[in-house]
């Protein structure tokens, strides 16, 4: 079954043109990965998929998320989708936590935004069970915490809890690893892939960081320049890459050392 | 954090104040002193003989050393008594309050209308910014930092006191005599002091609510689901509030001052008429209580603006 299915989307600005005839499929469970050097557009096509796209960029094709076409709906039936049907965690847990907010409250808000838990008690414990499932230390503390209290890898537990509150179909990662260290990185991507499998959610997680995608995705897409160049399975991808800037990419990434 | 660390804080800020309001009583009796003049000969007039000025300066208590002519007027403030008018040889304290009162409901109303103007609008004015609404709200608040209070101020009476005659152009009428006619009293004056800070507020909440605009936490309340405003009121606002409250405590100073020249121009006895006055007058003693009611207002201020910042940002209560 298909979850997410990307026809020919172009993502441009005034007359620019940033992401280019992009099409790619995931299908439930399925753990796709979007790489790249910075720049070349992995951000803007996760942001289209979630309508988040920044002001002034404007974006074409076909977007579905099961039957529901995303290009173009309106604000109303996208607001119903995010955070329920389709979530995303970002790439820096410094500051995409409200400062002024007990991070409890930051989690329990898609549950009760969407109506998926009756009340506010009933989401408050739920937030707490959710911490305990992302392996957040004393769960009922750090809900009454606030973000500056909470360690970079911490607050990306919380974030990575937020996205999974309401079981979305899709999960968006962008860079969730990139601003954290070593050993927190393995962490966080053991977590990610045992809440998908659990769930059976669709992925996309967007890195440039090839031995990442090595160790959570089935397939893979490259993007150079707002167009995707290669595609295939991670392993036939990363073993025998067709185009010179795979190659290159996996040269700059000393996958074979690790 | 626990209670106890709170009133701790809170005994700290208010030791801190304290200190302040004695360093400001210092100085502002020493400025006194040093000023030339004489009150004994100001109430007397030229033609006084020496030993009626000497007889009058002992009874003001001028004679004695400055140090406990200070403390004597210290204690007294303490109690509420800021001594005898040279002057008028009446008690300044029950002047002061009376007009300290006008002053107070002046200032505060006219912060109000600043706010009720400056919240909605730079708001707007963040939200709308690519927008041609929301470029014509800041050139006009831009307009209104321009104008000083006075020129609102009779630039208000014009239209609606002489053109069409709805409100009075200036007099007060106490709160507990005729309500209505003490509210149709401080429309103009608070509006002429509320319009031009809210135009400069105005700009200031723009600029913060832009810069939460772009915060990383914005975008992740909408990736749950938030529509654009609802993002914005649950988890932009409290956060934008912070470098406003900041300058709103500096401002509410500027208004003690713009204050006293609106006082002048609506004819209301206020603090600021009352300095003016006094200072007109040579009454020494009075300028030295009026200033220092003043002085203590804006530290209330600083007291009040640093207790509400606390309660705003969690990373400044400590852990």
């Amino acid at each position: 079954m298909t979850v997410l299915r990307v026809d020919e989307l172009s993502v441009s600005a005034g007359g620019q043109s940033l992401v280019r005839d992009v099409s790619f499929q995931i299908g439930a469970g399925e753990r796709v990965g979007l790489i790249g050097e910075s720049g070349s557009g992995k951000t803007l096509t996760a942001s289209s998929v979630l309508g988040l796209l920044p002001d002034g960029l404007h974006a074409t094709g076909s977007v579905r998320l099961g039957e529901q076409e995303l290009l173009g709906a309106s604000e109303r039936t996208l607001s119903r989708l995010r955070g329920m049907e389709i979530s995303m965690v970002f790439q820096e847990p410094m500051t995409a936590l409200n400062p002024s907010m007990r991070v409890g409250s930051q989690v329990a808000e898609p549950m009760l935004l969407h109506g998926t838990r009756p009340d506010r008690r009933a989401a408050r414990s739920a937030a707490v069970e959710l911490f305990d499932s992302v392996r957040l230390p004393d769960p009922e503390g750090t809900a009454r915490a606030y973000p500056h209290q909470l360690s970079g890898g911490q607050r990306q537990r919380v974030l990575l809890a937020i996205a999974l509150a309401n079981d979305p179909a899709l999960l968006i990662c962008d860079e969730p690893t990139t601003a954290l260290d070593v050993t927190v990185q393995a962490q966080i991507l053991a977590l990610i892939l045992a809440a998908t499998r659990e769930r059976d959610t669709a992925l996309l997680f967007i890195t440039h960081d090839l031995a990442v995608v090595a160790s959570v995705c089935e397939r893979v897409l490259v993007m150079l320049d707002g167009e995707i160049i290669e595609s295939g399975g991670t392993r036939e991808v990363l073993s025998s890459p067709r185009h010179e800037y795979t190659g290159k990419l996996l040269a700059a990434s000393d996958l074979e050392a690790r | 954090m626990t209670t106890s660390a709170v009133l701790m804080a809170l005994a700290r800020r208010a030791a801190i104040l304290l200190a302040s309001v004695l360093v400001a009583s210092v100085v502002i009796f020493l400025f006194m002193t040093v000023i030339p003049g004489d009150p004994a000969q100001v109430a007397l007039g030229v033609n006084a003989t020496p030993e009626l000025l000497a007889r009058t300066r002992h009874e003001f208590g001028l004679d004695r050393p400055l140090i406990s002519q200070y403390l004597d007027w210290v204690g007294g403030v303490f109690s509420g008594d800021f001594g005898t008018s040279y002057v008028t040889r009446e008690p300044i304290g029950p002047q002061l309050v009376d007009r300290l009162g006008v002053t107070v409901w002046l200032v505060g109303t006219g912060m109000l209308v600043a706010l009720a103007m400056a919240i909605p609008l730079g708001t707007l004015a963040a939200v709308r910014h690519r927008k041609p609404s929301g470029a014509a709200i800041s050139g006009f608040a831009q307009l209104g930092i321009a104008v000083p209070a006075f020129l609102a101020g009779m630039l208000l009476v014009q239209l609606f006191a002489v053109r069409l005659g709805w409100l009075p152009s200036g007099g007060w009428t106490p709160p507990n005599q005729d309500a209505g006619a003490f509210l149709r009293g401080l429309v103009l004056p608070a509006l002429s002091l509320g319009l031009v800070q809210g135009a400069v507020l105005t700009r200031y909440v723009r600029t913060s609510v832009l810069d939460t605009l772009g915060q990383d936490y914005l975008r992740t309340a909408r990736s749950k689901g938030l529509r654009p405003y609802q993002a914005l009121f649950r988890h932009g606002l409290r956060n934008a509030a912070l470098p406003v409250i900041t300058v709103l405590g500096l401002q509410l100073a500027t208004l003690l001052i713009g204050a006293v020249v609106v006082e002048r121009v609506f004819v209301l006895p206020g603090l600021g008429s009352m300095l003016l006055d006094s200072v007109a007058s040579r009454d020494l003693l009075a300028v030295q209580g009026i200033v220092l009611v003043l002085v203590v207002g804006v530290l209330l201020v600083n007291f009040v603006v640093d207790l509400l910042y606390t309660v705003l940002d969690p990373r400044l209560r400590g852990s």
